[in-house]
């Protein structure tokens, strides 16, 4: 199978290769061959910075299963991780914002 | 006939604008004549499978080069490079015609060629070496393997225009390689591919597989398939002998 399913969102945040940590700007999510999975076709994602040489990626290559069962985590963390934000106080956010702080 | 020696390389060519792009090139030892064969490699890369292919098509007696179609994306592993480009849209079509082109016509300045040349491909290199022999009149046999959407709807600004709308053109014979199992190409595909083939009048041979799906030959991949492997195999040597004598 020879397909063009090719997703790009853009991305902050950073991903770890061979090399070590690196800054992102971009997930690419693929379905198609995979290099190392054995599988026909494998959902492939890789996170990458496209301002970077071509070794700045950290990839898997999935099951449609486990690309799957992995979007349903993401959802939900996702959920859980916004309904936590909202229950902050907005003045510990401004203090937040206003202080520049991370993590 | 086997030939067991052979010297095998890393080169440099001038590829479309000029640009130059890496290839490696595997021949016999020896004076020659040889027919030649550039191979176009597959969209998970230009790696290794393909070293072993270029090699493969020396130890049965061709000269044989596989060019780097991602030399522009950037340098690293071939899973990495070929990620990037892949993220990228895949390459121009213009761009495979000028950089196998000049593959070919490496080819033709050595001493050693016997004065053919053929090309092959798989996978997004099948479809590539079937358009590229619709741009060309260099080669004297093409052999693409499942090339996958040689008919597509989804044209982009790399790929404006569907393979198969060039057929017109096709230059030399061509030999099909497909597993009845593919969805890209599918079984539907072929047949359009086929049809006009035959409504222009074109010289190739369509081989279709059953118990067989995408990149069959890939021995290092699940979808491998010994027994249709082996008489694809066959197939694409007698073509080659028949087409790239002297």
């Amino acid at each position: 199978m020879c397909t063009s399913i090719v997703e790009i969102a853009r991305a902050e945040g950073s991903a770890r290769s061979v090399k070590g940590w690196f800054g992102l700007t971009h997930s690419v999510v693929c379905y198609d061959h995979p290099q190392h999975a054995l599988l026909d076709d494998a959902i492939t994602i890789d996170f990458v910075n496209d301002q970077l040489e071509p070794g700045a990626r950290a990839a898997v290559e999935l099951t449609l299963e486990s690309a799957k069962a992995l979007s349903a985590a993401l959802l939900k963390a996702i959920a859980a991780a916004e309904a936590e934000e909202a229950e902050r106080a907005p003045a510990h956010r401004l203090k937040v914002i206003a202080g520049g702080a991370r993590g | 006939m086997a030939y067991e020696s052979m010297i095998a390389e890393m080169i440099t060519i001038r590829g479309h604008n000029n640009d130059a792009i890496s290839a490696y090139t595997a021949r016999p030892m020896g004076p020659g004549p040889f027919p030649g064969v550039v191979l176009i490699h597959h969209l998970p890369g230009w790696g290794e499978h393909y070293r072993e292919m270029t090699r493969k098509f020396a130890h049965h007696g061709y000269a044989a080069i596989s060019h780097n179609l991602y030399e522009r994306v950037g340098t690293g592993s071939a899973d990495d490079v070929a990620a990037k480009a892949r993220a990228q849209g895949g390459v121009a079509d213009a761009q495979v015609v000028g950089d196998t082109e000049a593959a070919v016509q490496w080819l033709k300045v050595q001493p050693y060629l016997n004065g053919k040349v053929g090309v092959i491909g798989s996978c997004s290199g099948g479809r590539q070496t079937f358009y590229y022999a619709c741009h060309t009149k260099s080669v004297d046999a093409a052999v693409e393997l499942w090339g996958g959407r040689v008919v597509m709807d989804d044209v982009s600004e790399k790929q404006p225009v569907a393979p198969i709308e060039f057929t017109k053109s096709l230059s030399c014979p061509l030999l099909g390689i497909f597993g009845n199992e593919d969805r890209a190409p599918s079984p539907e595909q072929v047949d359009l591919h086929e049809a006009e083939l035959k409504k222009h009048g074109k010289n190739y041979e369509f081989h279709r597989y059953d118990g067989a799906g995408h990149g069959f030959t890939y021995y290092h991949r699940p979808m491998y398939r010994v027994e249709q492997a082996l008489d694809a195999w066959e197939k694409i040597f007698a073509f080659f002998k028949k087409h790239l004598a002297a």
